[in-house]
């Protein structure tokens, strides 16, 4: 990693597009009774061939990337095959990464990898999660999966109680609140009331937020993310392809993944997630733009502190000033770095597999002028940060539009 | 303690707890102590190991209440689980008990007291340790 930190990509990649969205497309998002994954991923699909009306799928499309994070939803494996069947693009090579909630923001890496190294010209990378059907307690344990089992799970660890000990020791050692932590719930829900895809499309107040039921102390139900339905797909090719297809790109300038130790307890730091700081030097360093150019971010909200943390390790502030960021209005779409405008994992939902690529569909709307109600005003460089666990691995995307 | 190199698994760790014994594999060349232990030492590369005893006291460096549980808790809930600091810098996760829920601190020195033999339908059958004010 270190050596991929430092040389092709400082020379020769600063700035320079690796790959180009040229169509997205997401289902809706939220409890999508009587549909199995497969067919929700086909409306993902369904959208981005219809955005893109130049692109032939059968003909275009020469690999298939897709995060999926658990056969056990479904009793289902195999993704790969089953999403480009139902997506109607058979026979391709086609394949599942997982890496829990970050298993599509790896698809997008991997997909980042087929297109910059010139085997494919273009791809179809998304992802796909349905969990709703099952009830809170299994897919408490399900996602538990994605921790460290003999030393976490085994111990009565929960996803929330993984990041409510985070929460707990970024209290401690920086004076966060819960307050603050509810801010994040209040600005995420208020950006998902403009998102007509979103899970949950109603604002909530801050006294809603800090009074709901404790799942973990001191996280409550409204610091948590949503168990949510949902398929995200997007459309790569070669920067220097991409207006055969569109004449609103948004290129992909930089990519970043890192992995730490998948126990919470044996990482070096509890109140940042090294993984994503590595994976956030690696993206800003190869697009070439620092924090502060960032104009539009998705981050991964998977509970409040979460994205207080990401503040911190996306360098939107300083480390321990998260918490005042988020209360400062800042973050908010009129504010000086919206982050999250599709309402994020908390009020869009979090279809975990599909999480990563939605993310970067969110970022895609805004660079390109189609957010509606929630469009930030001359956005042209987004950031999408996607976490798998509680931080074992990341990956940090950065686009620009074309 | 000398054992063969594909001794130092966490099965062994566990097999350890059951006889109310801490113990991580310690790398005979560059003296790391892994906990868990591991087959092949991250450092240094190397796969010959000793059990060596370890701390059982601590300081807490983080908390949560757990109120949501997975379905092999619920009966427990609301309870108590942080992540403690032994001694030699080495940290283990582990439930809190015999301490009020508003009585936990960061930073309040516990002890490990082993536990018996939970049997959990579908989980492995390990034993548990939990940690209480020293």
């Amino acid at each position: 990693m270190i050596l991929f930190q430092g040389v092709w990509r400082k020379v020769k990649l600063k700035g320079k597009p690796l790959a180009s969205i040229v169509s997205a497309g997401l289902s809706r998002f939220g409890k999508l009774e009587g549909l199995c994954a497969r067919e929700i991923f086909a409306q993902a699909a369904k959208e981005a061939y219809e955005r893109c009306p130049r692109l032939d799928p059968k003909k275009d499309i020469k690999a298939l990337f897709i995060g999926h994070m658990g056969e056990s939803y479904e009793h289902q494996g195999h993704t790969g095959a089953i999403a480009a069947d139902w997506a109607g693009v058979l026979h391709i090579p086609a394949t599942r990464t997982e890496a829990a909630c970050s298993s599509s923001g790896v698809a997008l890496r991997a997909a980042v990898y087929a297109v910059a190294s010139g085997l494919c010209d273009v791809v179809m990378v998304g992802g796909v999660e349905k969990m709703t059907h099952r009830s809170t307690p299994e897919v408490t344990e399900f996602l538990a999966m994605a921790a460290d089992f003999p030393f976490e799970q085994w111990h009565g660890l929960t996803f929330p109680g993984l990041y409510a000990l985070i929460a707990t020791a970024h209290m401690h050692r920086y004076g966060t609140t819960e307050a603050q932590l509810a801010h994040v719930a209040v600005k995420n829900h208020y950006n998902g009331s403009l998102n007509p895809k979103a899970h949950i499309q109603k604002e909530i107040t801050l006294e809603q937020a800090l009074s709901s039921r404790v799942i973990a102390w001191p996280l409550k139900l409204f610091d948590c993310s949503l168990i949510t339905d949902g398929a995200s797909c997007l459309i790569l090719t070669r920067p220097e392809l991409a207006k055969k297809y569109t004449d609103a790109p948004v290129h992909i300038i930089g990519s970043g993944q890192a992995c730490d130790m998948i126990g919470l307890y044996e990482r070096e730091e509890l109140t940042s997630l090294k993984a994503a700081k590595l994976a956030a030097k690696q993206a800003y360093e190869m697009a070439g733009v620092k924090p502060e150019d960032i104009d539009v971010a998705e981050v991964h909200d998977c509970f409040t502190i979460a994205e207080i943390v990401a503040y911190e390790d996306l360098g939107f502030c300083k480390p321990g000033e998260g918490g005042r960021l988020a209360e400062s209005g800042e973050t908010s779409l009129k504010g000086r770095i919206p982050v999250n405008t599709s309402g994020g994992l908390k009020a869009k939902g979090h279809p975990v597999g599909a999480t990563g690529t939605a993310q970067a569909y969110e970022i895609y709307l805004q660079l390109t002028g189609q957010a509606e109600k929630r469009q930030v005003a001359d956005a042209e460089i987004g950031l999408s940060h996607n976490v798998g666990g509680s931080g074992a691995t990341a990956t940090v995307h950065i686009y620009k539009r074309g | 303690m000398t054992a063969q190199p594909q001794n130092f698994t966490i099965e062994q760790f566990y097999k350890n707890i059951c006889q109310k014994k801490l113990m991580g594999g310690k790398c005979r060349k560059c003296g790391k102590i892994h906990l868990p232990p591991r087959p092949l030492c991250d450092n240094c590369f190397s796969t010959e190991f000793e059990w060596v005893d370890l701390p059982t006291t601590g300081k807490l460096l983080t908390y949560t209440i757990i109120h949501v549980a997975p379905p092999q808790f619920q009966n427990m809930a609301p309870y108590t689980v942080g992540i403690v600091e032994l001694e030699n810098g080495i940290k283990l996760p582990g439930m809190i008990r015999d301490v009020p829920l508003d009585g936990i601190k960061i930073g309040m020195r516990l002890k490990m007291e082993f536990g018996g033999l939970q049997q959990t339908q579908q989980w492995p059958q390990w034993p548990r340790y939990y940690f209480k004010p020293l």
